[in-house]
Parts: C-alpha cells; structure tokens; sequence
C-alpha cells in the first residue's frame, strides 16, 4: 500500500511536469499564431503597398550633408571657407562591369591609380546605392565632358559640394589646419549616424581640434527612385542642423606680417595677450598649402613636402623644439631671488670667463674681455653669461629645474590644437631615467644660459614672457575665441577669457626690478637690444638670446661665416609690451638667424609697432 | 529481452532528424540566393554543418546519466571562460565575446546556453517537484550569474536566450505560480534600473524599435526594408533568386539575422508555412521526446533545450517583420554562422540522447 500511495504521489508530481509542458506547447504555438499573423498582415493584406515600394519605386534616404563651419580671425578675414566643387561619383549597385566603366572614364578625366585605390577602399564602407567619390575638384571642362557624354556612363555622377578653401593657406596652415578625405582608421572610430554624406573630416590644427563644432550634423532626404536609381521625387526632407563659425584669437593682420616678417626663413613667433592667453599671432614658417589636403593630397607632393629641407609640415610654435639661450635669463634671476641666493644688489665679477673649482674647463662669456662687477639686472640686460653660470651652481641644477617649470617650460601649454611638444628641461632624474647616467656639475653651466639638453618651444617661451609681463600669473594659451551658429550668428561658446591657473611666488619687488632689467634690455644705452628699442613711442621689455646649434670646442672662435647656415646659430627674442600695464607678449626665433638682437628683435618691434598702431587707429575711429 | 531497432542502437531519433535534415535544405537554398550566388558561402555552411551533425551525433550517443554528472562541472567550466572573456576577449563589432584559442575563436556564451539548462535540470531533478523556495532561489542564482556576465559583454541577445533555457527548466520543474508572478512583478518593477543599465546603442534600438522613423537611416532602416521584403513577397513569393530587395542590396544581413526576410520575399506566404511548419514539428518532437521521457531530468532538461530553440526562432521572426527590436540573433538552421549552428546541433544530440537511451535505462 505504502508504495503504491507513493507512486500515486510520485504520479501526481510528474503530472505537473507534464502541464506545464504542455502549458509551454500552448504558449510556443500561441506566440508562433502571433508571429504569423504579423507576416500574414505584411505578405497578404498590405502585399499591395510594399509590391509598388519594392517594385516600381524605392524608397532611398539620401543623407544631406550640412556645410562646414567657417573659421574667421579676430579681425574678420575669412580664414576657411566652403566653396562650391565638383567631384565625380560612383554608385555602385548601378555599376555593372566596373573596369570597362574606369576605362570609358579616363577618356574623359584624369583618373590616377590612386584615385581608384581610394575609390576602392571608401566603397567598402558606403551601401551600395550611395555614391562614392572617385576625383574631386574637378574643373569646368571636365564637368563638361562628363556631363555631355553621361548616357556612355551608368552610374556615374557628376555631384557638386561644397569644398573647404583657405584663403590665408601660405600663412596660417599650421593653426587653422586642413580637412582631408576621411580614412578607414578614422571611419572606425567615427559616429556613423552624423558622418552619413561626409568624406572629409579635420585632420590637422583647429579643423581637427574642433571637428564636433565645425561638422554639425546631417540631415536626411527621403526620395523616391525608379528602377534605375534615378530620384523621380522627393517625399520628405529633414534639413541638417547647422555648424558653428569659429572666429579665433588670431589677429589676420599681424599674423600676415609676422609671416611676412619672417620672410622665407625658418623661423617661428607667438604673441598671446598676456592677460588671457588669447593667441594673436602663431606664425611657422616656411607654410605650406594647406588646400592640397583638402581633395587628398598627390603622393608625389606630399613626399616632396616631407623631405623639403625647410620642414614646412612641421608646426614650429607647438612642435619646434630650441635651445632657449638667454632669454631664460630673467626668470633665472628671478629664482635667484626666490632662493635667497642672491640679493638685487650682490654683484658677481666677470672676467670673461668662468672655471668650476678644480676643473681646467673655461666657460666663456659672450664677451671675452668681460663685464666686471656685474648685479642682477645688469647681467640681464647685458646678458652677461659668467654671472648666470655662476647662479646656475649655486642653484643646482633640480633648483633650476624647478624654477623653469615653474614658468612653464618643460611641459605642455594647454593649447587647444594637437601635436604640441613638451620640450625638456634637464634634471637629474630626467639623465638618471632617460640616459642611466648621472648629472655632472659641469654641465648645470650649460642649463644656465638656456644650452645643453634645454628645449622649449615658441609656444612656451611666449607663455613663460606673459608670466613675466603679469608678475607671476600663469595663462593657458588658446585659439579659439568664440563659435556661432552658422545660420543665426548666434553666439554658442565664447572662450573663458580671465586669470589663468597658477602663480609662481616671488617677492613683487623682483619681479619689478627684473621688469626694468627688461625693459633696460631694448630701452638702456648698454641693452643688448637697445638698436630695437629706439624710437619707439610706447615703452617695453625684452630678452635677446642666441642659442648655439653647434658645441664650439675649448679655445675655438665661432666665426659666422666659416659656419654652414643649418649649423649657425638661432637667433631668439621674448617681449612684452606696454611696460606700464603689458597685454601682449611675444617670442621670435629665427632658426639660424645669427644674433637675437640682431635678427629677432627687429621682427617684435616691427610687430609691437603695427600692434600699438593697429589699436590706436581703432581707437579713433 | 526487447527488440531495439537500427535507429536506437545508433541513438538517431528519425523523425528529430528527418525535421533538421529538410531546415538544413531549406538553409542550403535560401543562403545560395541570399549570398548572391555564392558558392564559397555554401562549403563554408557545409564544413559548419558536418561538424554540427558530428557533435549531435557525438552527444546522442551519450547516457543522460553522463551528461547529468557531468553538468557541474561543465557549468562551472564554461562560467570559467565567461570571466575569462571580460578580462582577455577579444572584441568584435564592440563587444567582447570572443575567447581566442590559436585559430579558433569561439564565445564561451554558446557553451553557457547547453550548461545552464543542464545544471538547473540536474539541480532540480534530485528531488520530486515542486521545487521548494530555496530550491528556486538557488537556481535563479544559477541562472542570474552567467546572464550577467554575458549582458555585460554586452551581448543582450544571446543574455536572453541563456535566460530563458534556464527558466524554462526552472518553470517546468513546476516553480509555484505565485513566485512566478512574484519575480514577474519584480522583473516589470526593475525595468527601469534595466534601462539605465543599457548601453547608449541598446537604447537606441529599443526606441527606433518603438518609432523606426526616428532613425530612417540606421536601425530604422533595417526594418522598413525588412518589412518591404517580407510585403512585397505576397503569397506565393517571386521566386528563387529573384528577391529584389536582398539583390539589389536594401537589405542588410542578408546572409544572417536577417535571411528570414529573404526567404520571405523569395518564397512568400506558401513557403513561410512549410518552415514554420517544419519549426513546429521539430519544437512538437522535442516535447513529445520530454514528456516520453522516464527520467525526471530528460524532461527538464529536454523541455528547457527545446524552450530555447523556439524562442531563437520567435526573437529572430519578430525582428524581421518588425515586432521586436534588433537584436543579434540568427534564424537556426537557416542563417549562416557556425556557432549557433553548433550549439543547437548539440542541443538536438541532448534530445536524442533523452530519448534513445530510456529503454535501456528502464530494463
């Protein structure tokens, strides 16, 4: 009895089992009767409606590109535009026999194997009824020809574009930047719903910087085609939200003169108001045309760019990379100060050279016959190298490290574009690390006249001169000043201009007494740049430096014109004007230009004055 | 002592295999045309379909008694690679799914659709049902911990499908209907935790499943030429090799998730009969093969295994006609990959292991 109560039991639990078995075969068959109902409804009663979709027409959505932002200076000048192009495409799903249709093609138009590499490589990544570019740019005859001889060639569209052109290319390259034909690594990593209908994107300089600004976002068209893809009318049009106009710190005017200034050598300058950061002038000479990229670039020309001797690609006021010389002068003086190493007034004697206790090797002043009895503000507007090895010594070279970090050097500004350098400022744990070596006193002399391992780019010898011209406020350099709609002229983003992030302490009295030093330099009647300084009806303070390319061995003359031109020397200027009240702040150097005072500065006073003249025109109407 | 026929002595239920073998055809022709006439595509389905039998093969031939011991550890060791896919898979198409041995990649989350079903089923079937409290709460564990792991790869689909094999055992083994309702309330009330949870795109797909307009051109497209397919098929199809919308390339994925539409389109209303017939029969066989079952694990088991092939049919037929949101899941048997191919291959080797191997068990 007992096993048979326990089978009915066992039973009963198995039964459940099989309900709910059963209960999942109702549920499948109720949710398959679902399922079919929905293709029942598709095949059966709405059959009509899609057969005349599918057959006679198609629907295509045609995504529309917005136009580009425009990128203008402070001044207005319009610095990239969007001009109307014409550029050859193919559809592939109307294309049948594709070499025969290129081969028809070259009759017609220049097609270069690149231009089909290309046109290969985009097709991978478009649906097959979107148009791939093939040529760009082309020109009126071709547009002509293709147009004229369109019923030899299906699938073939003549598309007009708008195309990115730079105005200023020759001057301004380096900054504004330059679009380009949109690559598979950057297609990865892209939103795809946004860069429908787009085939450049910003590669470079404040078009790659501020992609997002600049590209807006697309609209779509819903049109109908006939079976041979050809739009028969539109249904619906979503227009794409429109772009920003960027209008940047960079003031046309003077970076023209600058460039002009520079006059073909390679060289680079940076002016920044000192009170913001706002970038007024960032000139890299030799430039380049920026308006090669924009249609992809010819491998020929790009290569002969990259091997010219002038680097033109190079973007010499972020990635330039040069000895500072003396124009470190002052803010070393400064950490002299700083340190309790040196009072105003403690003088050092020059005798034209300098010996570490113990050790043969001279360290020679700029001035052989020497500067004497020398005080702080004397060795700067004299440059005189004998009191600054002397200060580097007793500074140490991690002091002195710290002291030029402090003025920024040794670290990236903050600029808003890419591809900035860091440059370097020796220390013993940089040679430990980097070299497995350790540091040697004799080399701290070096550092102190801004030679040896020393490498500041123009960016940040312009920054460290604001932080002079503000006594101790450091500013983050910037490009952009302000971004409007492109339509409504609405202003969306508007740099926050104002103090920037950090001070570097100092007594206010130096930086006074460093300040005059300055200003000695160009205004003084022993100042190194006093030539410079004359005449001027505004009064400021500047730095000379020349910085040695080549180590001139013991008891070696340098004489300029037994030196090759690579190997002369560069020639370095920092300014900041007015004294009173300083709001712009400049760095000159011309790569192998001689003498800072000979060659640099000329070139800041040419622009102060155009600076100054500029204003007070405005001023007065 | 009884007679055992040819069939059984090999441990080949015939009719389960009759079904597969006619889907497999019909996987053959609807891929040919899909693929764009591609016989590439064809040996590669026929390398992916050798292997598949062998394995289903392989498993019949297996005692339950076996696959129930082994379930553990089989569990464990695939919840192992689960892991090891979050700290070292490989990605593809933004997820990491992918675990690389040498050549072979594979996704540790197939093996955990065969392993979770077959735990739960071995968990459960110790003792006679209902199970108690505990007993479910354990079990939901079982179930919770890999759907995590898989959700966050994330790979929602294939989440989903590991869910439901495992809760379908858990249903069947005759979890009381209050839990039911219980956890079924709980599950509505995190929903929208759930939504917070989502990747950007999961949410996206959602809402363009809800407005497929408001995407025309991504997602939204999919759909509605998804739905032109399937429309413009009518009743009797246009033929083989004559679908416009997959040949002239409207449709995405043809070759994949979304093939159902091109057989659709091809073969119309008449042909997605004979398949979802095909479908029924084959889902009919394995629940007969369940509830013929002696042992109480073949018939968790065998239910949960048929539980989940249904809903890989069911997700995958209501996102191409547009009643579910896109998610990444191929039609069985149908759709090319090899993967899936070889994990529903398994799940059929486990049916007919249930079913050829009773009587020997029962003797």
């Amino acid at each position: 009895m007992t096993t048979l109560s326990a089978k009915i039991r066992t039973d009963r639990r198995i039964d459940l089992v099989h309900r709910r078995i059963y209960l999942t075969a109702t549920l499948c068959l109720l949710v398959m009767l679902t399922l079919m109902a929905q293709v029942l409804h598709l095949q059966v009663v709405r059959h009509e409606h899609f057969t005349a979709l599918s057959m006679d027409n198609q629907i295509k959505i045609v995504p529309v590109a917005p136009p580009r932002g425009r990128i203008f200076s402070s001044d207005k000048v319009l610095l990239a535009d969007n001009r109307l192009s014409f550029s050859l495409e193919l559809v592939p799903e109307r294309v049948t026999d594709e070499p025969a249709l290129l081969a028809q093609l070259s009759r017609f138009v220049a097609i270069s194997a690149q231009d089909i590499e290309r046109f290969r490589e985009l097709r991978k990544r478009r649906r097959r009824f979107e148009g791939v570019p093939l040529k760009s740019h082309l020109d009126d005859e071709e547009v002509a020809v293709i147009s004229a001889n369109r019923h030899l060639l299906p699938g073939v569209d003549v598309v007009a574009s708008s195309g990115r052109y730079y105005p200023l290319a020759q001057s301004l390259a380096h900054t504004v930047g330059y679009v380009g034909m949109i690559d598979a690594a950057e297609f990865e990593k892209l939103n795809k719903a946004i860069y429908r209908g787009t085939n450049h994107i910003g590669k470079a300089g404040i078009e790659k910087a501020y992609e997002n600004l600049l590209h807006g976002s697309p609209g779509y068209e819903q049109v109908e085609v006939n079976a041979q893809g050809r739009v028969i009318r539109n249904i619906y049009r979503k227009p794409p939200e429109p772009s920003k106009d960027l209008y940047l710190t960079v003031d046309a005017s003077l970076q023209l003169l600058a460039v002009q200034a520079l006059n073909d050598r390679r060289g680079a300058i940076v002016a920044l108001d000192n009170r913001s950061g706002a970038v007024l002038v960032a000139a890299s000479t030799p430039g380049f045309d920026s308006n090669l990229f924009v249609g992809g670039i010819d491998s020929k020309v790009y290569a002969q760019l990259l091997r010219s001797k002038g680097t033109p690609l190079l973007n010499r006021t972020l990635q330039g990379t040069y000895p500072p010389g003396s124009t470190i002068k002052p803010m070393l003086a400064l950490g002299g100060l700083q340190q309790g190493l040196r009072t105003p007034e403690a003088t050092t004697w020059c005798p034209g050279w300098f010996s570490l206790k113990g050790s043969s090797r001279r360290y020679r002043c700029w001035k052989r016959e020497g500067h004497g009895h020398l005080d702080a503000a004397n060795a700067i507007f004299q440059s005189c190298d004998v009191y600054f090895y002397v200060l580097a010594r007793d500074l140490g070279i991690d002091t002195l490290h710290d002291t030029l970090t402090d003025f920024g050097f040794g670290q990236p500004t903050g600029i808003d574009i890419g591809g900035e350098r860091a440059g370097l400022i020796p220390s013993t744990r940089w040679k430990r690390e980097a070299l497995g070596q350790p540091w040697y006193p004799g080399e701290t002399m070096s550092v102190g006249i801004g030679q040896g391992a020393t490498l500041v780019t123009p960016m940040q010898l312009a920054t460290a001169t604001a932080v002079i011209a503000n006594r101790g406020l450091q500013v983050r350099p910037y490009l952009l000043s302000e971004a409007r709609d492109s339509v409504t002229g609405q202003s969306v983003i508007r740099a926050a201009a104002g103090p920037g992030r950090e001070v570097v302490f100092a007594e206010p009295e130096y930086w006074d007494r460093i300040i005059h030093s300055m200003q000695e330099v160009v205004h003084g009647e022993r100042g190194t740049a006093r030539a410079s300084g004359a005449g001027a009806n505004y009064r400021f303070a500047g730095k000379t430096g020349t910085a040695q390319v080549i180590s001139i061995a013991q008891g070696e003359e340098y004489d300029e014109d037994k030196v090759p031109e690579e190997l002369q020397d560069h020639a370095l200027f920092i300014a900041f004007a007015p004294v009173e009240a300083p709001e712009i702040a400049l760095a000159v150097i011309v790569e192998n230009g001689g003498g800072g005072s000979r060659t640099a500065a000329p070139i800041a006073r040419e622009l102060l004055d155009h600076y100054f003249h500029k204003k007070r025109r405005e001023r007065h109407g | 002592m009884k007679e055992v026929s040819l069939s059984e002595k090999r441990h080949i239920d015939a009719p389960l295999l009759g079904g597969i073998l006619a889907l497999c055809l019909i996987g053959y022709i609807t891929l040919y045309s899909a693929g764009g006439q591609s016989t590439d595509l064809l040996i590669r389905r026929s390398v992916h379909l050798v292997l598949a039998l062998g394995l289903m093969f392989a498993i019949a031939r297996t005692p339950p008694a076996r696959l129930s011991g082994a379930s553990l550890l089989f569990y464990l060791g695939s919840l192992l690679l689960l892991v090891l896919v979050l700290f070292f898979g490989e990605t593809g198409k933004g997820a990491q799914r992918w675990l690389g041995l040498g050549p072979v990649r594979f996704q540790p989350s197939e093996l955990m659709k065969l392993a979770l079903p077959m735990v739960i089923a071995m968990y459960l079937s110790k003792q006679m049902p209902p199970p108690s409290i505990t007993k479910v709460l354990l079990a939901l564990a079982f179930i919770a911990v890999p759907v995590l792991l898989v959700a966050r790869q994330p790979d929602l689909g294939t989440a989903l499908l590991i869910a439901v094999s495992g809760f379908a055992v858990l249903f069947i083994a005759g979890m009381s209907w209050k839990l039911l309702g219980g956890f079924g309330l709980l599950a509505l009330s995190s929903a929208p935790v759930i939504w917070n949870l989502m990747h950007d795109y999961q949410k996206r797909r959602v809402l363009t499943f809800l407005d497929p307009e408001q995407d025309p051109l991504g997602a939204g497209y999919h759909i509605i030429q998804s739905q032109i397919a399937i429309g413009s098929g009518g009743l009797y199809g246009k033929g083989w090799l004559n679908g416009t919308q997959s040949h002239l390339e409207f449709l995405p994925e043809r070759t994949t998730d979304f093939i159902f539409a091109v057989f659709c389109e091809e073969f119309g209303l008449i042909g997605v009969c004979v398949l979802v017939g095909l479908y029924l029969f084959i889902i009919a066989r394995g629940l007969y093969i369940s509830v013929q079952s002696q042992q109480l694990y073949g018939k968790l088991l065998g239910t949960g295994v048929v539980a989940a092939f249904f809903v890989y049919i069911a997700v995958n037929m209501g996102m191409v006609t547009g009643q579910l949101p896109v998610v990444g899941i191929p039609l069985p048997l149908i759709s090319h990959g090899g993967t899936s191919m070889m994990t529903i291959m398994a799940g059929f080797g486990i049916l007919m292991a249930i079913h050829t191997h009773k009587r020997i068990l029962s003797d």
